[in-house]
């Protein structure tokens, strides 16, 4: 027998490590039950009329390779997309590459950009993915903590004291998964004020751009001097409820955009027909489906927020994407055995914030992809669980 | 000004209290208390029901859709017909419609013979009414927003915890 581990990329096999989470919620999903507030995909299903867009396609046999780069109708779309709303102005032609969810643009960008011994600053807590990829590109990932009491969001001073010559990239994961952070125009302003003075790249995440509650998203390209020097990433997973159809798109600044084309090319070819047809439907007259499904976001929003702090928890009010991320001081315990001693006591699945980066340690991530009522038969069932612990059980 | 914010959440479900609809509107009881209040009096609000599956009962009612061909009247156009017709306690809803006919009416009823008899005793017989056609439902998939058959399972897989 081979001796596998010694004869593939110790990168892969030694340095990336398998999510312990995912083992958790197996047992949590085998058990009788439960109630969870851990996913972090939409309840809602992909509304009907771009479901029937898909349909429509697959009956007029669209079912060949697109372009590389996308169906071009597909890439106006966006474009237009993104100046309505975020007043940003890129080329359909040159600057725009649908890829398979955020997560290949994510992928290709930080390959594209990111050579080994380059740095590259991750603020933390936040999704799981960047940092296996700078790693596998032989990058050195640079942790930034970013702190409750800044509401979670990047200061200028906490990005200075991470910069060096070697930085290559900043990732900016607003609105923020796990935290529900966002960052407004004149926070954006003093950290481009900072980047503004030197070579580094921002990977933009803005995956969750259509769900913030009170302020518009404002991305970070559209402040003065960061365009050159940013990756925008978004999709359709979050803002349609479309995780399934596995469709995102990446827009920047030609050079960038057509490196990243050739990664897309030579790993993927293109991102899925289907999926591009219904994608294009969505932009076209989808705008009242994401303004329903963001009004009811919120007001599942409310009802987590001040259920958590009925319960004596501390509980920044989330700003943006569809998580609450309340602290567990009050529990004395960590992160991972407050969820395990919940699970097995209540037979609530929450997941615990160090999942997203040592910085989450004391901190839960509750979703509230879950209906109303779904929600508030969780929380009633946390509250039993403080009040056992309280009473010493 | 008017509370949008909180119609949409009554019509999603009349029956939440006063309590949750204050933390899920923003904003404190009293306000919520005195806003439903206005919204109540100004005739906004004009009541509250449940949405049943009477076809999950044995003794499940009937109703039909009526389309009326109506000549309208001199000075009142349809209202006067409309409003004669919407005082029948067998008439759950009237609408003045575009196209192919004038007023469409749902009638419920015990029985169809008794749909029938309605539409044929009261409505046919109104002087301004000149035909009837009847519509019976057969089945119902979806009443007011709430979806009657098979409602959908949560099939998220664990793939999107991190």
């Amino acid at each position: 027998m081979l001796n596998y581990s010694k004869l593939m990329n110790s990168t892969v096999t030694e340095k990336i490590k398998p999510s312990g989470i995912r083992k958790f919620f197996d047992i949590a999903s085998n058990m009788d039950g439960v109630i969870s507030l851990g996913v972090g995909e939409p309840d809602f299903p992909t509304p009907m009329h771009i479901r029937r867009a898909g349909i429509k396609s697959l009956e007029e046999s669209r079912t060949r390779y697109t372009s590389n780069a996308g169906l071009i109708e597909l890439r106006k779309e966006i474009c237009a997309f993104l100046k309505r709303k975020y007043n940003l102005d890129y080329s359909g032609e040159r600057e725009t590459l649908v890829t398979v969810g955020g997560s290949e643009g994510i992928d290709c960008a930080i390959r594209t950009i990111v050579a080994p011994g380059d740095e590259v600053i991750i603020p933390q807590p936040s999704f799981v993915c960047y940092e296996p990829i700078v790693r596998l590109c032989g990058g050195v990932p640079v942790i930034l903590d970013l702190k409750a009491e800044d509401e979670f969001r990047l200061t200028p001073k906490a990005l200075m004291s991470k910069l060096t010559p070697k930085t290559k990239m900043i990732v900016f994961p607003f609105p923020c998964n796990p935290t529900g952070a966002v960052m407004e125009k004149e926070d954006l302003e003093s950290i481009a004020s900072v980047l503004r003075e030197t070579d580094v790249f921002v990977l933009s995440d803005e995956i969750y751009s259509e769900l913030t509650y009170g302020k518009k998203h404002v991305s970070i390209a559209s402040i003065d001097g960061m365009r050159e020097r940013t990756v925008v990433i978004n999709g359709f997973s979050k803002t349609y409820s479309m995780t399934g159809w596995r469709l995102g798109y990446a827009c920047a600044p030609e050079p960038v955009i057509s490196q990243m084309t050739k990664i897309h090319q030579f790993a993927i070819m293109s991102a899925p027909t289907t999926s591009q047809y219904a994608a294009t439907e969505a932009l076209r007259t989808g705008d009242r489906d994401i303004e329903q499904m963001a009004e009811e976001y919120d007001v599942r929003r409310r009802i987590m927020v001040d259920g958590f702090r009925k319960l004596g928890m501390d509980c920044f009010e989330p700003k943006g994407a569809f998580y609450a991320f309340p602290s567990i001081k009050i529990s004395g315990l960590g992160s991972e055995e407050f969820c395990e001693r919940l699970l097995y006591s209540q037979k609530v699945a929450l997941v615990p914030g160090n999942a997203f980066g040592e910085s989450g340690e004391g901190f839960i991530r509750a979703s509230y992809c879950y209906s109303s009522e779904h929600i508030k038969e969780a929380l009633e069932r946390v509250g039993k669980f403080l009040k056992e612990l309280k009473d010493g059980m | 000004m008017t509370n949008i914010k909180l119609l949409k959440l009554l019509s999603k479900n009349a029956r939440y209290t006063v309590s949750e609809l204050a933390v899920m509107a923003g904003m404190t009881e009293t306000e919520v208390e005195n806003d439903i209040k206005e919204l109540e009096n100004s005739g906004l609000i004009r009541g509250y029901k449940a949405v049943i599956d009477w076809e999950s009962l044995d003794n499940a009612y009937v109703s039909a859709l009526i389309e009326l061909k109506v000549i309208p009247q001199d000075k009142y156009g349809f209202e006067k017909v409309a409003e004669t017709i919407m005082k029948y306690s067998e008439v759950e809803s009237v609408y003045l419609m575009s196209g192919a006919y004038d007023l469409c009416v749902i009638v419920k009823g015990k029985t169809f013979q008794e749909v029938a008899m309605f539409v044929a005793k009261e409505l046919a017989t109104i002087h301004e009414v000149t035909s009837t056609a009847t519509h019976f439902v057969l089945r119902r998939y979806k009443e007011l927003d709430v979806e009657l058959v098979n409602s959908e399972n949560d099939d998220r897989g664990t793939y999107s915890l991190c």
